[in-house]
């Protein structure tokens, strides 16, 4: 039996166009459309693949940001016990040293065993936010982790390393993991399923009281990168483009 | 606090790793600026031959058996203490399983200021790449000591290496007990049934193929160019492809003739294994998916729509 709570954050989606504010320091957050991190993803999967082995309880605990209630119902149709919503002013983005002492907070309470996060994010500037939840609670922290396994009292895990070699590394529990890769990809579920728990399961709130920002930074400015050099685009309709990429396999030698 | 610039040499069964160069070479963009020394920090066992080829000023080295091989505990008792003690200008971490573990974590317990994801300094300022490498961040370094991680990208490991071994003076590492964290071993890599990093030519796929069926199409590609698929990170991670097969961090870096990149967005982690290649075509829907900074040729194209013509015209020429 384990006590896992996930921490997870949305982050920006990079399949869309991303602007800078008019202030040129952070992302203009008008038009901003969110995600699950997707390694946040990956640390849901491998909490609920924990629990299916071992037993005990999955909490997942999130702050408000908008699709926030989508995404926590559909880690409830996917298994998870319960969902937090932290409470307060997460919408104009916060650094992870705010954001880690607010999970520090809402996580405490829940006494857990393990607690899961994704090793990064997408827009992490001041580090990811697992190490730092781990020192607030005074816990070890292992990251860049592709699998689990608990033991009385430890977890054996698998440390991933340049190359494809992996450390297995022992940690006292509780302890915070960065997942880079669950041992299994993200499961599926069915819209259907997520609909049925918007109708029954309930998300939790946590009050905030105040968000702490010391430690963290925020950047001087913002900017979209300048590329020295820009590849040379092919230009034409489909067959056009594959007469030239074959013209340039040729040149290359690749046929 | 002192101007000089630190950086934790990481290295791993006996080897150092690149990033600890290409961290070197950024530390002496930042050390004209606070015109301080830029010193090398080894923890480890009996490793003193691992410091012959730094370009540093000189290295600081603590010896200490439960130093051998990394564990994040041990080195951020070592990192921490050495930090109190000699409080340099910025200390320097790869963005990586060995620093990430260790910077983010100093970073709450001494709260010190943290940027991470540097790619690059600019007249002493800290560029950071996040978003996928779609925004940069400017930062300044901090009153205090300012903890970086860094990515690859903005220098060469060339840059951060030197012929001269650079001077050791010893550092004693703080009481290691209590460990919360051991190494049990390290387990190698399956052998796949190619070595990619071995390969001239690979077709690679990322995210934008969407679904496993496609894969085959990619095959067919590779096929007539007589070479190899291989992958980013969210195709292995979705069980597609083996991790033999992965580019980048955590996987393979690879410098082939030709690098076909289909649906791969060059996201930094994927770019530093395959930024040498000596030839990149990018073919990607997205005008500002940051592969295009690096390819040699791009198209701006559903790779759906180009593939079939590709294939027929292939066929034909055969």
């Amino acid at each position: 039996m384990a006590n896992i709570v996930a921490i997870v954050k949305m982050v920006p989606d990079l399949v869309e166009e991303l602007e800078i504010n008019d202030e040129g320091t952070g992302l203009d957050r008008d038009w901003l459309r969110l995600i699950i991190n997707e390694f946040d993803n990956h640390a849901i999967e491998q909490a609920i693949l924990l629990k299916e082995r071992e037993g005990g309880e999955v909490t997942v605990i999130a702050p408000e940001t908008e699709g926030v209630e989508d995404m926590l119902f559909t880690t409830a149709a996917k298994g998870a016990d319960r969902m937090i919503k932290l409470a307060g002013d997460f919408e104009e983005g916060v650094n992870n040293h705010a954001l880690a002492h607010a999970f520090a907070e809402t996580a405490k309470n829940h006494q857990p065993d393990l607690i899961l996060t994704g090793v990064q994010a997408n827009d992490d500037l001041d580090g990811p936010v697992g190490p730092l939840v781990a020192e607030y609670l005074g816990m070890p922290y292992i990251g860049y982790i592709s699998g689990v396994t608990l033991e009385e009292g430890r977890a054996i895990v698998r440390k991933e390393y340049p190359g494809g070699l992996i450390g297995e590394m022992e940690v006292t529990l509780p302890a915070v993991l960065g997942i880079q890769a669950g041992e299994e990809p993200p499961r599926y579920v069915a819209i259907s399923k997520v609909r049925q728990m918007m109708k029954t399961a309930e998300i939790a709130e946590a009050e905030i009281s105040e968000l702490d920002f010391s430690g963290g930074i925020s950047a001087k400015r913002m900017y979209l990168p300048e590329a020295a050099e820009r590849a040379e685009m092919i230009e034409g309709d489909e067959e056009e483009i594959a007469a030239k990429l074959i013209s340039i396999f040729k040149e290359a030698g690749a046929l | 606090m002192n101007e000089d610039i630190y950086v934790l040499i990481e290295h791993l069964q006996g080897e150092v790793a690149e990033i600890s160069y290409i961290m070197l070479a950024a530390a002496r963009d930042l050390a004209q600026r606070t015109s301080g020394e830029v010193i090398g920090v080894l923890l480890g066992h009996d490793a003193q031959d691992l410091t012959s080829t730094l370009a540093a000023d000189h290295i600081i080295y603590a010896d200490h058996a439960a130093l051998a091989e990394f564990t994040a505990d041990a080195y951020q008792k070592t990192v921490a203490s050495l930090i109190q003690e000699n409080e340099p200008s910025a200390f320097l971490f790869g963005n990586t399983s060995i620093g990430a573990d260790v910077a983010s974590v100093l970073s709450a317990r001494l709260s010190l200021p943290l940027v991470s994801s540097c790619v690059q300094i600019s007249n002493g300022k800290l560029i950071s790449q996040i978003c996928g490498g779609k925004i940069m961040a400017e930062s300044d370094l901090a009153e205090t000591t300012t903890l970086v991680t860094i990515i690859p990208g903005g220098y060469k490991a060339e840059e951060g290496q030197s012929e001269k071994s650079p001077e050791i003076k010893s550092f004693n590492a703080p009481a290691l007990d209590d460990l919360r964290v051991t190494l049990k071993k390290y387990v190698e890599p399956e052998a796949g049934d190619v070595n990619i990093s071995k390969e001239a030519i690979l077709v690679s796929i990322g995210r934008g193929i969407q679904t496993e069926d496609n894969i085959e199409l990619a095959e067919e590609l590779a096929e007539f160019l007589g070479a190899t698929v291989c992958a980013s990170r969210p195709i292995v991670d979705q069980g597609w492809l083996p991790i033999s097969r992965m580019v980048g961090k955590s996987g393979q870096s690879v410098k082939p003739k030709l690098y076909l990149a289909l649906g791969i967005s060059g996201a930094p982690e994927h770019v530093e294994g395959m930024a040498e290649s000596e030839m990149i075509i990018a073919v990607n829907m997205d005008p500002n998916a940051p592969i295009f900074d690096i390819a040699t040729y791009g198209v701006e194209f559903d790779f759906f729509d180009l593939i079939d013509p590709l294939l027929e015209q292939l066929e034909e020429i055969e």
